[in-house]
């Protein structure tokens, strides 16, 4: 009997779970005896049902891609019987009353839901401080932040507390925290992955996407999460696709875009080096690169602070203490019920971000805010549209930074949200984008992860992932393991 | 943080009441010069020239989606009601509306 291994890919586990040198509840069992060492210095989990996942690693049919997996997953995405928060205190005592789709189709594929992560409350933020139940620390500096919205998932997988986790990216929330933390981390294209029993914030921007140690394991756990659902109008009916089907070939003959306006002055000199790097080594590998131009780069922050936050003003009013979560037990009439039910729940990014939101809706402010940020997105689609007709990907660095310490950026909105400079147009575009890791940059004396991103064209996730498992087969990057 | 006033001024408080939400004294003060901020940033948009730009609501345009009206089970109402932090004869309960 084998036992337990951190950092094991999902491919090798399942090897192991097939030739029963392992089993699935050995590996729950495991995974929690490691989560029960490590956890207590990282915080990624917010809470763990080890019995239910042991029952259900019992019953687990091998026989399925995903048999005996278990994966962790992100506070905002449902899992039936089980608490669920967006790491908001607006939603204590609120149980799951269903599966998420994506959780379902990893049910189908035999894998075992296990562990609520850790995020930034309602997927708002950069580095995973507005949860509001915890912090969440880098694997490789616990001084730092693990990047967000979805730090809980990167930061347990990056130190060998899960095989893989569910994260949400509605402005670089899976891409952000897997490159400070140092894993793969994909989002799909829009439509890819049905939003089903996932918490909305943005619903034009959010997309699910796993979060993993390889980039053949994203591709595993995107053949299960892919398909059309009837619960969610936006999933498009698309021939089934093996997304492993690409990965092993060369790249011979692929033209990958250099977009100038992502390698600007002030990004951080171990970061640039690192993708200069990177896109050298992409170019031994048979591709050529091609520099290209994005030219409303720019703009996307603004566009983005716009319809993110107007879309999760309406969202968010779903909150009034009427049909689920927390109550203010001071309203005496029902306005004052929404208004203090709401003002206790939520946290202040939250309160911020719906406070703005609503002004760019209001009144006599519509055309100038919200409508205009609509039509600059349409240019910012179009400059993607325009370099995929020359390009077969996009490469550029996914932060224009490492891991930044606590507190260095929560006084200051507006620095926190140029830090996702890099992925934002990705989401108002609809594209596919990975992260995966491509080096080190030391900052302070540590070295910290630098990750590099990969875009590609709407439903291109095949082609992306072809070239993310080629780069990592020829580095050592993906080996290397923090400390702990 | 900057400390140079915004440009933008936001009233803090109508907003607050449009959405429904209890501010104290300091978050209005603060979010007034974080947003100012913020949409001093998003002015430059307006250096763009949008005319008979089509605006995009969704990244992959999304078509009306028809489905057969079949009747099909609901979640079972009392696992819906037992999220409600009060509910009484299969109701959910609110403060009186009316006197």
């Amino acid at each position: 009997m084998s036992s337990f291994v951190p950092f094991r890919s999902i491919a090798e586990t399942r090897r192991l779970l097939l030739s029963k040198e392992i089993s699935p509840v050995d590996l729950i069992e495991g995974l929690e005896s490691r989560i029960a060492a490590v956890d207590p210095s990282i915080g990624a989990y917010i809470e763990r049902d080890v019995e239910t996942a042991k029952k259900e690693a019992a019953a687990a049919d091998l026989s399925k891609p995903l048999g005996g997996i278990p994966i962790g997953i992100k506070d905002a995405i449902s899992v039936a019987g089980q608490p669920l928060q967006s790491a908001s205190r607006i939603l204590d005592n609120y149980t799951a009353p269903y599966d998420a789709t994506a959780v379902a189709h990893l049910r189908a594929a035999g894998a075992v839901p296990f562990g609520r992560l850790n995020m930034d409350e309602f997927a708002m933020g950069s580095s995973t401080e507005n949860s509001a139940f915890q912090l969440t620390r880098n694997p490789w500096d616990t001084g730092r932040i693990p990047g967000g919205s979805s730090g809980g998932s990167a930061a347990a997988v990056a130190s060998g507390m899960a095989l893989a986790t569910l994260g949400s990216d509605t402005g670089g929330s899976i891409r952000q925290p897997a490159a400070l933390c140092g894993c793969v981390g994909l989002k799909p294209t829009y439509g890819r992955v049905s939003r089903y029993g996932l918490i909305a914030f943005a619903s034009s921007l959010d997309q699910i996407g796993p979060l993993t140690t390889t980039v053949e394991d994203s591709a595993l756990l995107m053949n299960a999460l892919a398909g059309r659902d009837p619960h969610d109008s936006t999933s498009l009916d698309l021939p089934g696709e093996d997304f492993t089907a690409e990965i092993g070939k060369d790249l011979k003959g692929l033209r990958i875009g250099v977009p100038k306006e992502y390698f600007v002055d002030g990004m951080e000199p171990g970061v640039r080096s690192a993708v200069d790097a990177a896109v050298k080594q992409i170019e031994s590998l048979g591709a050529e690169p091609v520099e290209i131009s994005l030219p409303h780069t720019e703009y996307a922050v603004a566009v983005y602070y716009i319809i993110a936050t107007a879309e999760a003003s309406a969202n968010l009013a779903r909150f009034d203490g009427v049909r689920y979560g927390r109550r203010s037990s001071e309203a005496k009439d029902l306005q004052a019920l929404y208004a203090k039910t709401r003002a206790e729940g939520f946290g202040r990014e939250v309160k911020r971000r719906i406070i703005l939101g609503t002004y760019v809706l209001s009144s006599g402010y519509y055309d100038a805010y919200y409508l205009r940020a609509q039509k600059v997105r349409t240019l910012i689609r179009r400059d993607f549209d325009q370099a995929f007709a020359k390009v077969d990907a996009i490469i550029s660095p996914t932060s224009p930074e490492t891991a930044f310490r606590f507190g260095e950026k929560t006084d200051d909105p507006l620095k926190m949200y140029l830090a996702d400079i890099f992925t934002i147009a990705t989401n108002l575009a609809g594209i596919c984008g990975l992260s995966l890791p491509c080096g080190f940059s030391n900052r302070d004396g540590v070295d910290l992860p630098v990750g590099l991103q990969l875009l590609g064209r709407p439903f291109g996730e095949s082609r992306l992932l072809r070239i993310a498992h080629a780069y990592e087969q020829s580095t050592e990057w993906h080996k290397r393991r923090p400390a702990l | 943080m900057s400390t140079e006033a915004p440009h933008h001024t936001v009233d803090v408080p109508y907003l607050a009441r449009l959405a429904r939400l209890e501010l104290t004294q300091e978050e209005i003060d603060l979010f007034g010069g974080q947003i100012g901020r913020v949409l001093d940033h998003v002015e430059q948009m307006n250096k763009l020239d949008i005319t008979g730009i089509e605006p995009t609501a969704h990244a992959i345009s999304v078509f009306d989606v028809i489905r057969e009206d079949e009747v099909t089970e609901s979640l079972p109402k009392a696992t819906i009601l037992g999220n409600a932090p009060h509910n009484a004869n299969g109701l959910f309960l609110v403060p009186k509306v009316l006197d």
